[in-house]
C-alpha cells in the first residue's frame, strides 16, 4: 500500500517536471514548477527528511515561485527580449543531454552505494550534546558543515547585489521594485492585516525550534519574508530605499555574525568556525537569529527586484 | 470507544476525500473560471475541514489537535482570499451578464 502511494508520488513528480518543461507559456510553467516543488516536499517527508521538506516547500516552491511569477509579469510585452535570450535547439539539446548524463550518473552512484552506506552519523550523534543542539541536521549544518552554510549565507548577499546592479544609474538608491497602491479594503487588505501577526510568530518559532526539531533560519526567514511581501503587495508596507543603511545591515547581518564568530574560533577554539564548547549554543543561536533576519531581508529584496521608483 | 472513534474518523475522512474528488472533477469539467473557483473552494474549505475533523482524535494531544485546526483556518483564510482576488480580476475583465 505504502509502496503504491510512493510510486504514485514519484511518478507525479516526474510527470509534473516533464509537463513544466514541455509547456510553452511562462505562467503555466511557473505554476507547474510550484506544484513540482510541493510534490517534491512530500517526497522528502516520505524519506524522513522533514528539514529538507520544509526548505523545499518554503524556498523551492514558495520563494522561488514568487520570484518567477514576478519575472513572468515583468517579461510581459518583452517578446523580442525573450526570443533573443531563448537558447536555440542545438543548445537546448546539449543542455538536455548534459542533464540526462548527470542524472544517470547520480542514479548509478546512489544505486551502487554499499549497504549499509558509509556514514558519519554515529560519530556526529555522539558529539551533538557538546553543541547543545538537539536537531542533528542543525548540528551538522552549523558545526560540521559550517563552511558550506556560511557560503550559502554569503550567496544570498551576492544575489541581492547582482539584482541591485541591474538598476539604471538614475534609479540608484531608490526604492526597490514597483510601488503598489494602498489597499484600504478588499480581500488582499484583509489577508495582509490578518496573516502577518500569525506568520511572524510562526516564522520566528520555526527559526527558533530549528535547534531541537525540524526548522531553522532558512525556513523561518522565508516565512518572515512572505509576510513582508504580503504587506508590501497590499501597499501597507513601504520597502526602504536601497540606499538605506538599516536595510543593508539587515542583509549582511547574518553573514557578518557568521564570519565574526568563525574568526573568533581562531582565538578561543580550534580554528575557523570552531565553537568553544562552553558557549557553543549561544553562539549558534546568535548566528541563527542574525541569519533569519538576513534571509528574510534578502528574499524580500530578491522578489522586489532592482530599484525602480524615484530616488528617496 | 476506540471503534466508534475509528468509525467517526473513517466517515469524516472519506467524506472529505469525496469533496476533494468532486472538486478535482469539477475543476477539469466545469466550463467557466467562476464555477471552477466555486468547485475548488468547496474542496479546500469543506474537504480539508472534514479530513482535519477525522484526524483530530489521532493527533496525539490537545496541542497537536489545535495545530491541525489552525492549519485548516489558515488554509481557509488564504484560499478564500485567493479565490476573491481571482474572481475580482475575472469580473473586471468580463462583467457577468
Amino acid at each position: 500500500m505504502t509502496l503504491l502511494l510512493d510510486l504514485i508520488l514519484g511518478l507525479a513528480v516526474v510527470g509534473v517536471a516533464v509537463w513544466t518543461l514541455a509547456v510553452r507559456e511562462n505562467f503555466p510553467a511557473v505554476i507547474g514548477f510550484v506544484a513540482y516543488g510541493l510534490l517534491l516536499a512530500l517526497v522528502w517527508v516520505r524519506l524522513g527528511a522533514v528539514d529538507v521538506a520544509l526548505t523545499e516547500a518554503a524556498l523551492g516552491a514558495g520563494a522561488t515561485g514568487v520570484i518567477l511569477l514576478f519575472a513572468v509579469v515583468r517579461l510581459r510585452g518583452g517578446r523580442a527580449e525573450i526570443d533573443a535570450a531563448t537558447p536555440g535547439p542545438r543548445q537546448r539539446l546539449a543542455a538536455g543531454i548534459l542533464c540526462g548524463v548527470v542524472g544517470l550518473a547520480l542514479a548509478v552512484a546512489v544505486l551502487s552505494l554499499p549497504d549499509p552506506a558509509p556514514s558519519q552519523a554515529a560519530a556526529v550523534a555522539r558529539h551533538l550534546p557538546e553543541l547543545g543542539v538537539a536537531n542533528p541536521i542543525t548540528g551538522v549544518l552549523m558545526a560540521y558543515r559550517g563552511l558550506d552554510t556560511l557560503l550559502e549565507a554569503v550567496v544570498l548577499v551576492f544575489a541581492v547585489l547582482a539584482i541591485w546592479s541591474m538598476a539604471p544609474d538614475r534609479r540608484w538608491g531608490a526604492v526597490p521594485g514597483p510601488v503598489f497602491p494602498v489597499q484600504s479594503n478588499g480581500p488582499l487588505s484583509l489577508l495582509a492585516r490578518l496573516l502577518p501577526p500569525i506568520g511572524i510568530v510562526v516564522g520566528i518559532y520555526i527559526a527558533w525550534v530549528g535547534a531541537d526539531a525540524p526548522g531553522g533560519k532558512f525556513q523561518g526567514g522565508t516565512i518572515l519574508a512572505a509576510m513582508g511581501i504580503l504587506a508590501w503587495v497590499a501597499g501597507l508596507w513601504r520597502l526602504p530605499p536601497v540606499a538605506s543603511r538599516g536595510l543593508r545591515w539587515a542583509v549582511v547581518a547574518g553573514p557578518l555574525a557568521f564570519i565574526g564568530v568563525g574568526l573568533l574560533g581562531f582565538v578561543f577554539a580550534d580554528g575557523f568556525l570552531s565553537y568553544p564548547p562552553a558557549i557553543a549554543k549561544p553562539l549558534i543561536l546568535l548566528i541563527e537569529a542574525a541569519m533569519t533576519l538576513s534571509v528574510a531581508a534578502a528574499l524580500v529584496l530578491m522578489v522586489a527586484g532592482p530599484p525602480e521608483g524615484r530616488r528617496a | 470507544m476506540s471503534t466508534l472513534l475509528t468509525l467517526f474518523s473513517g466517515i469524516a475522512i472519506a467524506a472529505g476525500v469525496v469533496f476533494f474528488l468532486a472538486g478535482t472533477v469539477a475543476l477539469l469539467r466545469f466550463p467557466d473560471p467562476l464555477s471552477r473557483l466555486h468547485a475548488l473552494t468547496k474542496a479546500d474549505s469543506l474537504g480539508l475541514g472534514l479530513i482535519v475533523l477525522g484526524l483530530l482524535p489521532w493527533a496525539g494531544g490537545w496541542f497537536a489537535a489545535l495545530k491541525l485546526i489552525l492549519v485548516w483556518l489558515l488554509v481557509l483564510l488564504a484560499g478564500a482570499t485567493a479565490t476573491q482576488l481571482i474572481a475580482e480580476r475575472l469580473r473586471g475583465e468580463d462583467p457577468p451578464p
